[in-house]
């Protein structure tokens, strides 16, 4: 092979093959260009940001939902991009759509709201697209470098998001947390990406579940080699970073404060979508290195190389399953498909590691989240903690489809399909609450809970789209935020074991615990009179609009999940081919 | 669309409320009175539907002397979590159905002193309708959850907003109970979810489920046959049948995989069979449907309420506006009885079997216990929550009575005969029916009072014979009926209730006799302090002035109900009484299978060493 190949090869791949499906992430790029070439020529400037923006944001929108419509998402083959380093698959698509759509969605709140005013704009939506672009790598990833990447891309623009209100110390306190948190947690994480590679021989996420498997992590641990010792480390110091952009216990400290400072828009971009795009990150992480890749029954094979990295492509998570299946039907017994299903595979202390950490950590954020939250007495704050615990929900169907990868990829299909549907409903739950937020400080100079005293009376239409939301965190049928929770807690019960039922119990009833606070929120607004000192609340008729179409779909979905449900579990077959 | 299809019928009972709801945020601010009548309208319209089951000639119709689940109906709701919208209505609920209809239209009349936020109030009161009559009527397992949360929000700011003073907390206080109850509940339906498998039924069970649907007899066309309605669908496609008819046609023990369904009626029959998937161990030696039956249990029984889960009750019942009071008294907390009968022992027999002593020891302490706690009281409104606690373990007693048979003269010849278990569970039924007239009635009768001199102390009344004569004999024969004095709708369930429970446990059945007197005692000891006596000396007695119009409307026929059903119950035993016993002979049968069964294990292995005979059994 010859240095000219290979570059032709890079070259056919990139052009041919990667760029055509990275067109809504180049729709952001073309888009963030325009946006600061603005400033330079005096034509385009007259343009107002939010326009170009909005058309950026929709464009790529557009661009992002698949060729063949939403039903063909489950038909979607898995292609790795860019020579492996990213992956093309239905989760992919799915969560493209997912923040794109809230791109759209956040364009038109920020212009609302005003914060991204005509000064200002070109500046705050380059950083927001770029902020997408990197959550868009993250929920692609498939290789530590685009992980570390994405993760990067994803992070610096939301510092300097959480501290774009100038002159505000409380802002800027809270994105120099951010930030130096952010520096800490990504230190650490490139050094547990490098012991890894450097242990592995590769940073190709599924070539490194082969080296795994070659590496035979059950005898080394039976040997109680330090090699494993140092995976062990190398594993949890990824988690470290992954922690960090999740806010999970114990690295959620920068959350509340960064919550508390930045303005309530970012912080609805917070905890949505970035949320969303580690989350995507974790199952990249947890299903690439939890599944015995295809090839696997030949080990010692060489590694794929650049250009044959797209030829590992469809079938290396769901091969696993076609080999013991083939075993089972080869050989005559009518017991061995049950004992495939128990069997030991190569890579179940991996398995069995990753689902420990993950569970335990969902279920002691989720807790600490709804507990923490008690107490709050801004709002912002008490919604930092609620992204907390919300965040340790929805780890916990992670763990579960990790779980349950060897012994029924159909359930843990499912498991993951939870995760998809909790993203999307809590896109409209939090985003509508953010919103709502924005609009009262925009109108009553306050984010505390206690000036939201009788708001019933003075804005009905707020106050009841602001209750629905919150039943809807709780979790209540028939709304829409009941749903996801059922599907994650079925899961759980699916996935088994003894650690998994305990974490399916304590979630079930941090339902109950999470009430209150929610339910306080709701009370004041609701119930308490309104003080005598109160200043009128006074929203434009877009502002009300827009308050009601984000809390439409909580109530519609609730009474008819079944389409998107489906969008959801088609995306997550999927991943397991 | 069309009325005599029962989806739209029962979908239109269920909906109305909802829909008068949606009907009413349109309307202007202001505009109290016509918010009021438009309410009235609607709950009226909805009493009118359930009152048409009686008389509709063709089409939708309750038979009377029936067994059967009738004008059952299944339709996907929400087919990827395998989720049906499948109503129907029985013996069991249908009695249950009526009583929240009249009721509701009674509490809304009833509501007509509320003054602040009315049309808020409106619309909660119709949302809370639109749950109570859904947790009734729906017969798939998550339908039936859905509706049952339904009914929290607007309960809780039903309470929150236009209660006492001490409302908040009182609103708060059953939220959180009623969750966690609901929350535990649902870990259990995941448990019976992920065991159950439709592909255990056979094809009679299946149309008795409402799964499979069998063509009714057409002029021309005979009724299509069990098994050809079963082919058929089989046959066609429903993805449901496909996945059906793939798993049967899969013949590798090994490979074969579950068909897990919500359906209530199926999932019944799964609990009722032979070996049922329910009986695995799932932890500490119990099976899966011991387990889901405890929680199912604790869920259903802080509805009721049942000591120790009780505390909630007094505290929402005191704040609570007379007409929510009404409602919670009268309705919601049938539906924990309601949820015991047709969910925890049909469908965990085997559990309800081992834990029936335990289920009649709640019933019994509860009323023991609100009994005495009925008798400390002061103020009236509590006085009555805790004599609903006390009225209700009857119900509980009733259900939990396992009474099957009796032991003759030698060792070993056990007749089964589930006579007095039948007995047991009508008085249960029964019960639920009274208690909802009688309660409801005695907060109607507490709430005249408060309206007119704003307090409720019972040392501070007297004298309101004298003041308000008409008020006063209607208040009575209502606190009668809840007392159990015969004539009157309260006496037949207790008594029936005691009667079996004396076949079961002969201690039980006389403690439960002796709460009639401490029932008599409360009730009797409020009546003396509050309506006789010489002159009302306490505050604001200028305002107790005579009935009006309105309040006659509610007490008459509340009155008139309990006297009916104490002089002649058959008018209620005759729509209930099928089903109930029907219930109770699918339960003895399996009682008795259950018990040959595990009497021939033990005679195989050897009678003296039990412990191998439960090794053997896991």
């Amino acid at each position: 092979m010859t240095l000219q190949t290979i570059i032709d090869s890079l070259i056919s791949d990139t052009v041919q093959t990667s760029l055509p499906l990275f067109r809504p992430e180049l729709a952001l790029c073309a888009t963030i260009v325009v946006l600061l070439l603005s400033r330079v020529f005096p034509l385009l400037d007259r343009i107002p940001p939010v326009a170009i923006a909005f058309v950026g944001a929709v464009a790529a929108l557009v661009l992002a939902m698949p060729e063949g419509g939403m039903a063909s998402l489950g038909s979607i083959p898995r292609i790795e991009l860019f020579t492996g380093m990213l992956v093309y698959d239905s989760v992919t698509v799915y969560l493209r759509l997912f923040l794109m759509g809230f791109a759209v969605l956040f364009v038109i709140l920020s212009s609302l709201t005003g914060i991204a005013d005509r000064n200002d704009g070109q500046d705050f939506y380059s950083l927001v697209f770029g902020a997408t672009i990197g959550m868009c790598i993250m929920a692609s990833s498939n290789h530590l470098l685009s992980l570390f990447l994405g993760v990067e891309m994803a992070s610096v623009p939301s510092y300097v998001l959480s501290g774009i209100v100038k002159g505000r110390r409380r802002s800027s306190e809270a994105a120099l947390k951010y930030a130096v948190y952010g520096a800490g947690a990504a230190g650490v994480m490139l050094y547990g990406a490098s012991l890894l590679a450097g242990l592995l021989g590769t940073a190709h996420i599924p070539t490194m579940a082969q080296r795994l498997v070659e590496f035979d992590v059950a005898s080394k641990l039976a040997d109680r080699e330090l090699s494993v010792m140092v995976l062990a480390l190398g594993g949890l110091m990824l988690g470290v970073g992954l922690a960090f952009k999740l806010s999970a216990v114990p690295f959620h400290f920068w959350c509340p404060d960064v919550f508390e400072g930045a303005s309530a828009e970012v912080d609805g971009f917070l905890s949505v979508v970035s949320k969303a795009a580690a989350l995507a990150l974790l199952v990249r992480v947890g299903i690439g290195f939890g599944s015995e890749p295809a090839n696997m029954a030949r080990p010692g094979d060489p590694p794929p190389s650049l250009a044959g990295a797209a030829s590992l492509d469809a079938g290396a998570t769901g091969g696993a399953l076609q080999f013991v299946a083939q075993r089972g039907v080869e050989d005559d017994g009518v017991e061995e498909p049950a004992n495939a299903e128990l069997a030991e595979t190569p890579l179940s202390p991996v398995r069995t590691f990753f689902v420990t950490i993950v569970a335990v950590v969902g279920v002691v954020s989720c807790t600490f989240g709804n507990l923490a939250a008690y107490g709050q007495k801004n709002i912002k704050r008490m919604f930092a903690y609620s992204t907390i615990a919300h965040a340790g929900f929805m780890m916990m169907p992670v763990a579960a489809a990790v779980a349950l990868l060897g012994r029924n990829p159909s359930a843990a299909s499912e498991a993951i399909a939870a995760l998809l549907l909790y993203a999307t409903i809590y896109l409209f739950m939090n985003l509508g609450a953010f919103a709502i937020v924005a609009f009262l400080r925009n109108s009553m100079q306050s984010e505390e809970i206690k000036d939201y005293a009788g708001l019933i009376g003075r804005s009905p239409v707020i106050a009841v789209a602001m209750t629905l939301i919150l039943v809807s965190l709780i979790g209540l049928p028939p709304l829409a935020g009941f749903w996801p929770k059922l599907r994650v807690l079925q899961s759980l019960y699916e996935a088994g074991g003894p650690l998994l039922m305990f974490v399916m119990v304590a979630a079930a009833i941090n339902t109950a615990i999470s009430l209150v606070y929610y339910l306080r929120v709701a009370k004041t607004m609701c119930i308490d009179p309104q003080p005598d000192t109160s200043r009128p609340v006074q929203l434009g008729f877009l502002s009300t609009s827009y308050v009601v179409a984000i809390t439409l779909p909580v109530v519609l979905l609730g009474f008819a999940p079944d389409r998107v449900a489906q969008w959801t579990q088609q995306a997550a077959a999927g991943l397991f081919g | 669309m069309n009325l005599s299809d029962p989806i739209v019928y029962l979908s239109l009972l269920v909906f109305l409320p909802a829909l008068g709801a949606l009907v009413l945020a349109f309307f202007p601010r202001g505009r109290e009175e016509a918010i009021r009548y438009t309410t009235l309208g609607f709950t009226i319209f909805t009493f009118m539907l359930t009152l048409g089951l009686f008389l509709n000639d063709k089409g939708v119709r309750f038979e009377e002397g029936a067994a059967g689940m009738q004008n059952l109906f299944a339709a996907p709701w929400i087919p990827s979590f395998g989720i049906q919208y499948v109503m129907g209505l029985d013996g069991i609920s249908f009695p249950l159905v009526v009583l929240t209809a009249f009721l509701s239209v009674l509490a809304m009349l009833a509501s007509w002193p509320i003054k602040k936020h009315v049309k808020a109030y409106c619309i909660l009161f119709l949302l809370l309708e639109t749950g109570m009559i859904g947790v009734f009527m729906a017969l798939d397992f998550f339908l039936f959850y859905v509706f049952w949360e339904v009914m929290l929000l607007p309960m809780y700011f039903l309470i929150g907003v236009w209660g006492g003073p001490r409302k908040e907390y009182a609103a708060i206080k059953f939220f959180l109970y009623t969750l966690l109850g609901s929350v535990l509940m649902l870990i259990a339906i995941l448990m019976l979810y992920f065991n159950s498998d439709l592909t255990l039924l056979n094809p009679q069970q299946l149309v008795d489920a409402g799964i499979v649907k069998v063509e009714p007899a057409r002029r021309g066309a005979e009724a299509q046959s069990v098994d050809a309605a079963f082919e058929s669908w089989r046959d066609g496609d429903d993805p449901l049948a496909q996945r059906f008819k793939e798993i049967q046609a899969e013949t590798d023990p090994a490979k074969r995989r579950q068909l897990p369904t919500f359906n209530i009626l199926a999932l019944q029959r799964i609990g009722q069979l032979e070996n049922t998937p329910f009986n695995e161990d799932l932890w500490l030696g119990k099976s899966i449907q011991w387990w889901a039956f405890l929680l199912l249990l604790v869920g259903f029984i802080i509805k009721v309420p049942s000591v120790p889960l009780h505390t909630w009750l007094p505290d929402a019942h005191v704040e609570a506006p007379t007409p929510i009071s009404m409602i919670l008294a009268g309705i919601l907390l049938k539906m924990g009885g309601y949820g015991i009968i047709r969910i925890c022992y049909p469908i965990c027999p085997a559990a309800g079997y081992d834990l029936a002593y335990f289920v009649c020891l709640i019933g019994v302490v509860s009323m023991v216990w609100g009994a005495f706690a009925a008798l400390a009281q002061n103020d009236f409104k509590r006085m009555v929550a805790y004599s609903s606690v006390s009225h209700m373990g009857y119900v509980v007693l009733g259900l939990g009575v396992w009474s099957l048979g009796q032991w003759t003269g030698e060792p070993g010849s056990f007749t089964y005969n589930a006579d007095y278990w039948k007995m047991g569970v009508n008085g249960a039924m029964f019960q639920m029916i009274a208690h909802g007239i009688s309660s409801a009635g005695m907060f109607f009768c507490v709430g005249v009072l408060y309206d007119r001199v704003h307090h409720r102390n019972l040392n501070e009344f007297g004298g309101i014979f004298g003041r308000m004569p008409v008020y006063s004999g209607f208040a009575i024969a209502i606190f009668f009926a809840g007392l159990g004095l015969p004539g009157l709708c309260g006496f037949i369930g207790e008594v029936f209730v005691v009667l079996s429970v004396w076949k079961y446990s002969q201690v039980l059945a006389v403690i439960s006799a002796f709460v009639v007197i401490l029932t008599a005692g409360y009730i009797l000891w409020a009546i003396q302090r509050v309506y006789l006596g010489a002159e009302y000396r306490g505050p604001h007695g200028e305002a107790l002035t005579p009935m009006t119009m309105r309040e006659m409307v509610i007490a008459v026929p509340l009155v008139a109900f309990a006297i009916l059903l104490g002089v002649y119950p058959q008018s209620l035993l005759n729509y209930m009484q099928p089903s109930v016993d029907r219930q109770v002979d699918q339960l003895a049968s399996w009682t008795q299978q259950y018990d040959t069964d595990r009497a021939a294990l033990q005679e195989s292995i050897g009678k003296d060493d039990e412990q191998m005979a439960e090794a053997s059994k896991r």
